[in-house]
């Protein structure tokens, strides 16, 4: 009753003490509970599952999820959204998908990204493995794109693989007809079929559905909050690019090719590991609760410095065992501690340049390294040299 | 026509842009521009899945995925909002109050939690590929005792400047979407429940004004008939015509059946490729084509081409269903031999589909087989329609000009809307409704000010009614006189509009500033027409009031004319009345043309003959 008038509606859900009803016009309103008589449950009706033929001939693929939605599917009775993770599902939202490969679906998780950990990343490295071992053709992982390069970089420094390994994910939610979701999925399986050999992130290049960018893993970075093409290869251009809708994939020369590395995995991690941005003013205290830590990477300002004021700080943890790395919070450009007094006075201290790292990869880095090398001087050195394309020796791009 | 014999209903829903100051779910302005003015542009695919697209094949709804591009053009005054590449602002709550007004002033419940949703629109008016909508306000009444069902708040959609682009301006400025319950009966019934409507809508003041900020989709059905959504009438004065073409339309269609049964006319798929046939035709889209098909209606011949509403036939219809398939259209032999095909080229198709003198053939031209099945496929569909108990379809329809209509898509279910969970609900509690006061109406208004300044009824109406009402308001608060305003407003303005003067361009201040100055006696209300033509020429106010002359009372005139006859004496002496004409020039300049001529002339001739008689005596 409502409105002076009795009206039919689906019950949906309880909203701050408000009875949300659907109404027959679709439209959903906040009612008083009162308002409201329940009458019956709405009639079951049974997801058909579609049948969808996979062309045996063309490439194996395996998509491992982990969240991100790469097709979701809307009941307009509820106006609820699901997100399909089954071969099926997902070949019925991209029909096109199945013009590029067959493909083989491993649900891993199903969390928002900014609830992933290390131990998922380790969990996630063992499936790929495995599907590498299997003998695919390419991997792909979807994921919540913000901390996708986080995992991208930590599965670049686990796995070697003979073969790509494609994150993909969507900006704009795959319920809505604009998503992003379908021609990342399409341009992702193209990547994962192409000569690549290497982990990468491929999302929109621009803000147009024209083109996606073949970025590598470990020198990606989210740049933008909602944008589609907020993915940006940092410091090297990136590996390639897909065409859309043709799927014409180029390559880079300096993308790492199919082939090219052995299959295998090292998939220790060392947690205990922290990132710290220094800041105007940042208290000494701040710095001495990493005590006990294995790694800290700090993003310092400008060529890498942090105020003298910490310095002692900093000195103490080296002392005490603490691997510290400096990178640069102007994300552009790589680190260099030798041109002012304060920067020779941290590598005095025991800090590690870490070149032109991107700061979040250096802390995945710092976690691989120490999980796999108990030598502080080895470890150190193996935080300066280049395993992954996370360091270039020589900064040939602009901004 | 007896219009209660054939059982029409009718509502209609009316959209009405408000004229808040920001969009409804960003912080853009709500202003419109000129799509020259585009300072970027993008392009995307809009996707749909499952049977969201009506009943067209599956092989042809893929091709017709990967075609529908759109681009859209992005503006200085444009954000990622409008891009799609940023969620949505909170709902605007200017706009809100505008609606609970509106919902007061028709005497609504209004929605204790407003839910956002989203509704589907894939016709790449939305970059999304949904439009956000609120369900408002239920239950007002109307003065014919007829119903508002619900009031909604939507953001406009997305301008197409031609084909597939769209200008991205208008996407998200408030929409005010007033539902009216299927409670009207004549063509003229809807029409003035509309202007009442629009009225009520005006009477808030925050209203958007001028072509196509408001705008009609009228419901219409009648016995045996069926529902029919016409969108996007325009013009207020056409709506009764809509309705009475579409009366027209559902009435034809009912008989066309009549006649079909009488002929047993039935609808097969028996499509054919013919393109053979036409390998050395004259016809230049057949000559195009990549291959041809056609199809035969039993019984159907006279029937295609027969006409249903004004420039409008059967065959119409087939065309519109056709083109869904991505195909120009269709010809059918009701009205070959025409655009280049020969009759002999049709009795060469006729034979070929063994057609007999009832039946009548369908070509479509197409750019691959595919799509040639699909459009004979679609007006296989609608042919079946014509002989079935349901000859008219439910549709929705858009208006075309003059008032008849073409076929756009099935009519919508309501099941295509979900929730946009990036808006939060927001809460109507008592204390905002009861806060939400009504303003007086606009036809109150006009009465009011017929009595109470003494105005004419029509010119207090058309007052009332006029875009310059807030700025009449604002003058008669500062002592101006109605009168005075009114005229500027209402006559002058006409005039000066007619001339091809740019009133628009005189602000609401310069208006205020010509009147106050008119009250002080700085000018002359008869200076007023070249006084805004001055401004319209982009000249400000002060300026042209110090050019044109401080306009003389006739007291003045007089002695301004006085003292230049008398300077002059000599030479009034020697010429007489002669010295007139020489002398008119001196005084019009003087008084820079703001006095009639023939008056100086007048004043002028007595003062030259007061001189010369005085000098002789
Ligand atoms: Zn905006």
């Amino acid at each position: 009753m409502y409105g002076g008038k009795t009206r039919k509606g689906i019950y949906i859900t309880e909203r701050d003490g408000m009875a949300v009803v659907k109404l027959d016009s679709g439209y959903n309103i906040g009612v008083d509970p009162v308002s409201c008589a329940f009458s019956g449950h709405l009639p079951e009706i049974p997801a058909k599952k579609p049948d969808v033929p996979q062309k045996k001939d063309l490439p194996g693929l395996s998509i491992v999820s982990t969240g991100g939605t790469i097709a979701s599917r809307i009941d307009y009775r509820t106006g609820s959204v699901t997100s399909q993770f089954d071969a099926a599902d997902i070949l019925t939202a991209i029909p096109e998908l199945a013009n590029v490969a067959n493909y083989r679906t491993i649900p891993l998780a199903t969390i928002l990204s900014e609830n992933m950990t290390p131990l998922i990343w380790q969990e996630l490295a063992r499936a790929i493995c495995e599907e590498i071992k299997r003998g695919v053709d390419g991997v792909i992982i979807t994921h919540g794109t913000d901390t996708m390069a986080y995992s991208a970089a930590a599965i670049s420094f686990m796995i070697d693989s003979p073969v790509p390994i494609v994150f993909v994910g969507s900006q704009r939610s795959a319920d809505r007809p604009s998503s992003d979701n379908a021609m990342n999925a399409v341009c992702a399986a193209r990547a994962a079929t192409s000569d690549l050999g290497e982990v990468a992130i491929v999302m929109h290049a621009t803000t147009s559905d024209d083109t996606c960018a073949i970025h590598r893993g470990t020198r990606v970075r989210k740049m933008h909050s909602s944008r589609r093409d907020a993915f940006r290869s940092i410091g090297i251009d990136p590996l390639g690019s897909v065409a859309y809708p043709s799927g014409e994939v180029s390559l880079e020369e300096h993308a790492v090719r199919r082939g090219c590395r052995k299959a295998g995995i090292h998939d220790k991690l060392e947690e205990h590991c922290g990132l710290l941005q220094f800041y105007p003013g940042m208290s000494p205290d701040l710095l001495e609760a990493y005590e006990g830590c294995k790694g800290l990477v700090i993003a310092g300002t400008g060529l890498g410095h942090v105020s003298t004021t910490l310095i002692p700080s900093v000195r103490g943890l080296v002392e005490d065992g603490t691997l510290v790395v400096m990178t640069t919070q102007c994300m552009q450009g790589r680190v260099c501690d030798r041109v002012y007094d304060t920067g020779r006075d941290l590598l005095a201290a025991g800090v590690i340049e870490g070149g032109d790292m991107l700061p979040e990869v250096a802390l995945v880095k710092i976690m691989w390294v120490l999980g796999n090398e108990r030598d502080p001087e080895r470890a150190g050195s193996l935080m300066q040299a280049d395993l992954k394309g996370e360091c270039t020796r020589r900064s040939t791009h602009g901004l | 026509m007896d219009y209660n014999a054939i059982g029409l209903t009718a509502g209609i829903e009316i959209h009405q842009q408000l004229n808040t100051r920001e969009k409804l779910f960003c912080h853009c302005l709500t202003l419109l521009r000129n799509s020259a003015e585009h300072s970027g542009e993008f392009f995307r695919y809009l996707r749909v899945t499952e049977s969201e697209m009506g009943e067209i094949d599956r092989a042809a709804q893929e091709e017709m995925k990967r075609e529908r591009k759109f681009r859209y053009y992005t503006y200085d005054t444009t954000c990622l909002v409008e891009n799609d590449e940023e969620p949505p602002a909170p709902m605007n709550d200017e706009a809100l109050s505008v609606c609970l007004t509106i919902a007061r002033m028709f005497g609504m419940t209004p929605v204790r939690q407003v839910h956002t949703m989203r509704k589907l629109v894939i016709d790449g008016s939305n970059t999304s590929g949904f439009q956000r909508t609120a369900l408002v306000a239920l239950n007002g009444a109307l003065p014919n005792g007829g119903e508002i069902e619900t009031i909604c708040l939507e953001e406009e959609a997305a301008q197409r400047v031609k084909d597939d682009i769209f200008s991205l301006d208008r996407l998200g400025i408030p929409l005010i979407e007033i539902t009216t319950s299927p409670c009207m009966h004549t063509p003229e019934e809807v029409q003035q429940v509309a202007e009442y409507i629009g009225m009520v809508l005006r009477s808030t003041g925050k209203v958007k004004r001028g072509i196509g900020t408001i705008r009609q989709d009228v419901n219409i059905s009648i016995r045996g008939g069926s529902r029919v959504e016409i969108k996007g009438v325009q013009e207020l004065d056409l709506i009764a015509e809509v309705v009475r073409r579409e009366v027209q339309r559902q009435e034809t269609l009912l008989a066309i059946r009549e006649k079909l049964l009488l002929r047993k006319a039935s609808v097969h798929d028996n499509a054919q490729d013919v393109t053979d046939i036409f390998t050395s035709t004259k016809s230049t889209v057949l000559k195009k084509a990549k291959r041809i098909y056609a199809l035969r209606l039993d019984g159907f011949t006279g029937l295609a081409g027969y006409e249903i509403q004004p420039g409008r036939r059967l065959g119409s219809e087939f065309s519109d269903y056709a083109k869904k398939c991505g195909v120009g259209g269709i010809f059918h032999t009701d009205e070959l031999p025409a655009y280049g095909i020969t009759a002999e080229e049709v009795l060469k198709v006729r034979t070929h589909m063994s057609a007999c003198d009832q039946d009548c053939i369908v070509m479509v031209a197409a750019a691959s087989d595919t799509l040639a099945r699909c459009a004979l496929h679609q007006v296989i569909g609608r042919a079946q329609l014509a002989v079935s108990e349901r000859p008219v379809p439910e549709e929705t329809r858009k208006m075309l000009e003059g008032g008849s209509s073409a076929y756009m898509r099935p009519l919508p279910g309501a099941a295509r809307m979900y929730p946009e969970t990036d808006v939060l609900p927001v809460i109507i509690d008592d204390e905002r409704w009861n806060a939400t006061t009504v303003p007086e109406l606009l036809s109150v208004k006009a009465q009011r000010f017929a009595q109470e300044y003494a105005i004419d009824r029509n010119y207090a109406t058309r007052l009332a009614l006029s875009e310059k009402l807030p700025l009449f308001e604002r003058a008669l608060a500062e002592g101006i006189k109605p009168k005075l305003a009114a005229f500027t407003i209402l006559s002058t303005c006409t005039e000066l509009r007619r001339d091809g003067v740019a009133v628009e361009k005189i602000s609401d201040e310069d208006y205020l500033a010509t009147w106050h100055a008119v009250e002080s006696g700085r000018t002359a209300k008869e200076a007023i027409p070249d006084l805004f033509k001055g401004i319209a020429s982009g000249d400000s106010f002060e300026n042209v009031i110090r050019k044109l002359a401080p306009t003389v009372s006739s007291h003045e005139l007089k002695s301004i004319i006085h003292k230049i006859v008398a300077d002059r004496s000599e030479f009034v002496e020697q010429k007489g009345r002669a010295a007139l004409g020489p002398l008119m020039g001196v005084v019009m300049t003087e008084v820079r043309g703001s006095v009639d001529g023939k008056i100086v002339s007048e004043i002028l001739r007595k003062e030259i003959d007061a001189a010369f008689a005085g000098k002789r005596s």
